[in-house]
């Protein structure tokens, strides 16, 4: 039977990775992940995980050695945050290219300067190029089983590309929630081991792994990246699907809340949702209109589900908590890279908001439903608008 | 070639090749036979980690393969990480690593990746004493990317951004001591090594396979192209580094240090006899030359006394 525990978002994270067996892990502390380690090595200390423990001394070597236990052929995983992702950056790339199916969990975090340890997404979504599946996870539930979804999908032999499941500093990391932890035995049913033909190390067959590829070759190894990335859709699908039978809990690309006759849908990620799905309801008793939608997956970007999406409404208003400086949020991007070829398009709008742990009120939402409005009424709105902010400071 | 048994018998190191023909070093490179050594040494029973380097080059790009041995490819700084992932990996899927015939996970980084960028990663292997052994091939500076300096070159040479000029602007620090900052660790093995003393070498090679724990080898590898010097005269310069007392030949094990042959008790031969066949020092004064001259004497008496001190 499932077990019920109420534990922080950190503490999932780690037990999600405790039912995944990873035979390495290789982690670093940091600000608000330290948890997640912190946990997997009482796991390990007390002979719960079967795992080796690599305390290494930055987060530059955490991702290294991940990047050779897993070309070594065996379950990687390891969790950071922040700086502590940027400085991995670019042996993210190589994880990627090297088509090692590593992962990791983050409590999504600010990126310095000013210094701040509390939430926004501007760790992850920086590092959406890298080749990295990306999940966002609404709390501390879907943050245990999206990394064990993430395992699964990573490992893929269509797929095999590093995954990171994010979930939010603070608002989940260090917030206890009552968490169902599924049976050891199914988990092991559904992930099965880990037993690549591609990329391990073996003295008797000596191959190099990461050679020089000249222009002659490159292009065609960075294909093969996105052409994985492609596949990883029909195969997320497919490990949601799976993991709802055997779990119960339904998982999709994106999930929606009382879209079909929205005229304004809310878009968002990570535990935001939570905050805009009940806003939603009291806009509802208001009479107003309005539905939500969750990007669960980010990478690999939802595109046919955001055209869905975008044929429901009248306006799709995108709840960001990051920054992509002179162009918008990164999500606005990408949502317009969805609909720019579509014949009929709802007016995109862009709100930045919530960066660096600050809260997201109902009166934001009002805000942008405001903003949305007029836009709706065709008077002109900025197309990207930063929500809260106190001007008085600026 | 096939070489006859009895003539095998004869050799002094492992007749086996492992590193194979076609690889694309420069004339004259020590590092290209430094590899050579370390698989002759280890046959197919190492694993080689190579960060960005001239070795990434000399391995062979995409689809050939000069090694006989599995090798991984990484970025610059994290050699010393990713040897210990490696090894944490193999010894997960039941693999004998290090000890007799135990699997050798090596790193194998340039003087620049190790002495500077991988300068950290290197200390946590040590700190970690993971199973492995890190090779510094030390050539003296950036050779790949085109001849800079590294805190490993040598004071008084030339390189493109020491550049000399007007204002004499030769590089101005002496060289780093890596050996002394891995020594500071207490790793279970660490050694200088020369491509001029393959014997030596291998042994060394030999025992760092046997001894668990992090293990160390700082081999002086001569890069005719960066140090302009004669391609045939790699092995020499090599040979004179150690006569010179410039790069002295030694083990430190448990502990104790060990001076090894030929960097004996003998007076050391003049510097300038090293010094006059590079193109590299050409732009040195009488006085920068004496004052190298000094400090190598200082650095050999440092470590005699260490030897003395420690055995």
């Amino acid at each position: 039977m499932p077990m019920r525990k109420v534990m922080k978002g950190n503490e999932a994270a780690a037990w999600a990775a405790k039912l995944a067996k990873p035979k390495v892990v290789a982690a670093f502390p940091i600000t608000p992940s330290t948890l997640v380690p912190e946990k997997i090595s009482e796991f390990v200390a007390n002979g719960e995980m079967d795992a080796e423990f690599v305390k290494v001394e930055s987060e530059h070597s955490a991702i290294s050695a991940c990047v050779g236990a897993s070309a070594a052929g065996v379950r990687v995983f390891t969790a950071t945050a922040s700086q502590g992702l940027a400085l991995m950056h670019e042996v993210l790339f190589i994880a990627a290219g090297m088509r090692l199916p590593i992962v990791m969990a983050i409590g999504n975090r600010s990126l310095s300067a000013p210094i701040n340890i509390w939430n926004d997404w501007q760790d992850t979504i920086s590092e959406r190029d890298t080749g990295w599946l990306q999940f966002y996870a609404e709390n501390n539930q879907e943050a245990l089983d999206l990394i064990l979804a993430a395992f699964k999908v990573a490992e893929d032999e269509r797929v095999l590309l590093p995954a990171m499941t994010g979930f939010d500093a603070f608002i989940l990391t260090h917030t206890v929630e009552p968490v169902e932890i599924p049976d050891q035995e199914l988990v092991d049913e559904f992930l099965g081991e880990y037993e690549p033909k591609h990329a391990y190390i073996d003295p008797k067959r000596p191959i190099t792994q990461g050679a020089l590829g000249f222009p002659a070759h490159y292009a065609e190894s960075r294909y093969k990246v996105w052409e994985a990335m492609e596949n990883a859709k029909e195969v997320i699908k497919e490990v949601f699907a799976e993991f709802e039978k055997k779990f119960g809990r339904k998982y999709q690309m994106i999930e929606e809340y009382k879209t079909d006759d929205a005229e304004i849908i809310l878009v968002t990620m990570g535990s935001l949702a939570g905050t805009v799905k009940e806003f939603v309801d009291k806009k509802r008793e208001e009479g107003i209109k309005i539905g939500a939608a969750k990007i669960t997956v980010y990478r690999p970007f939802p595109i046919e589900e955001i055209r869905a999406l975008a044929k429901k409404t009248k306006v799709l208003a995108l709840l960001e908590k990051d920054i992509s400086f002179g162009i918008g949020g990164a999500v606005y991007a990408d949502v317009g890279r969805a609909l720019i070829n579509e014949k009929e398009k709802p007016i995109v709008l862009d709100f930045i908001l919530g960066l660096g742990g600050r809260d997201v009120t109902f009166e934001n939402l009002d805000e942008v439903i405001e903003i949305s409005k007029k836009a709706l009424k065709g008077e002109k709105v900025e197309e990207v608008s930063w929500i809260g902010l106190r001007k008085e400071i600026l | 070639m096939e070489i006859p048994e009895n003539v095998k018998k004869r050799l002094s190191l492992p007749a086996e090749e492992y590193f194979y023909a076609g690889h694309t070093a420069c004339q004259g490179c020590g590092a290209a036979l430094g590899l050579r050594y370390v698989l002759k040494a280890y046959k197919n029973r190492a694993i080689f980690t190579i960060p960005a380097c001239c070795s990434t080059i000399i391995a062979g790009a995409w689809p050939y393969l000069t090694f006989g041995a599995p090798l991984f490819q990484t970025a610059f700084e994290t050699t010393g990480a990713v040897i210990g992932g490696i090894e944490a990996g193999l010894k997960a899927k039941g693999y004998k690593v290090k000890g007799e015939d135990g699997i050798m996970v090596v790193g194998w980084a340039g003087d620049g990746g190790t002495a500077d960028i991988g300068l950290q990663a290197l200390s946590g292997f040590l700190e970690r004493d993971h199973d492995g052994l890190y090779i510094m091939y030390d050539n003296e500076a950036y050779m790949n990317t085109g001849i800079q300096r590294s805190s490993s070159t040598p004071k008084g040479a030339w390189t493109t951004n020491t550049p000399g000029g007007k204002k004499h602007f030769l590089e101005q620090k002496p060289k780093k001591k890596v050996i002394d900052i891995v020594i500071a660790h207490k790793p279970a093995y660490a050694a200088t090594a020369s491509i001029a003393f393959p014997e030596d070498f291998i042994r060394k090679l030999k025992k760092a396979q046997k001894i668990k724990g992090a293990s160390f080898i700082q081999l002086f590898a001569p890069c005719p192209t960066g140090w302009r010097s004669p391609t045939d005269k790699s092995i020499e310069l090599a040979r004179l580094a150690v006569q010179t007392a410039y790069f002295p030949l030694f083990e430190y094990e448990g502990g104790k240090y060990k001076i090894n042959m030929p960097s004996t008790k003998k007076e050391p031969k003049p510097l300038e006899e090293y010094l006059k066949l590079q193109g590299r020092f050409k732009y040195m004064t009488k006085e920068d030359i004496a004052a190298l001259q000094e400090w190598v004497l200082r650095e050999w008496e440092e470590l005699k006394k260490k030897a003395e001190m420690f055995k």
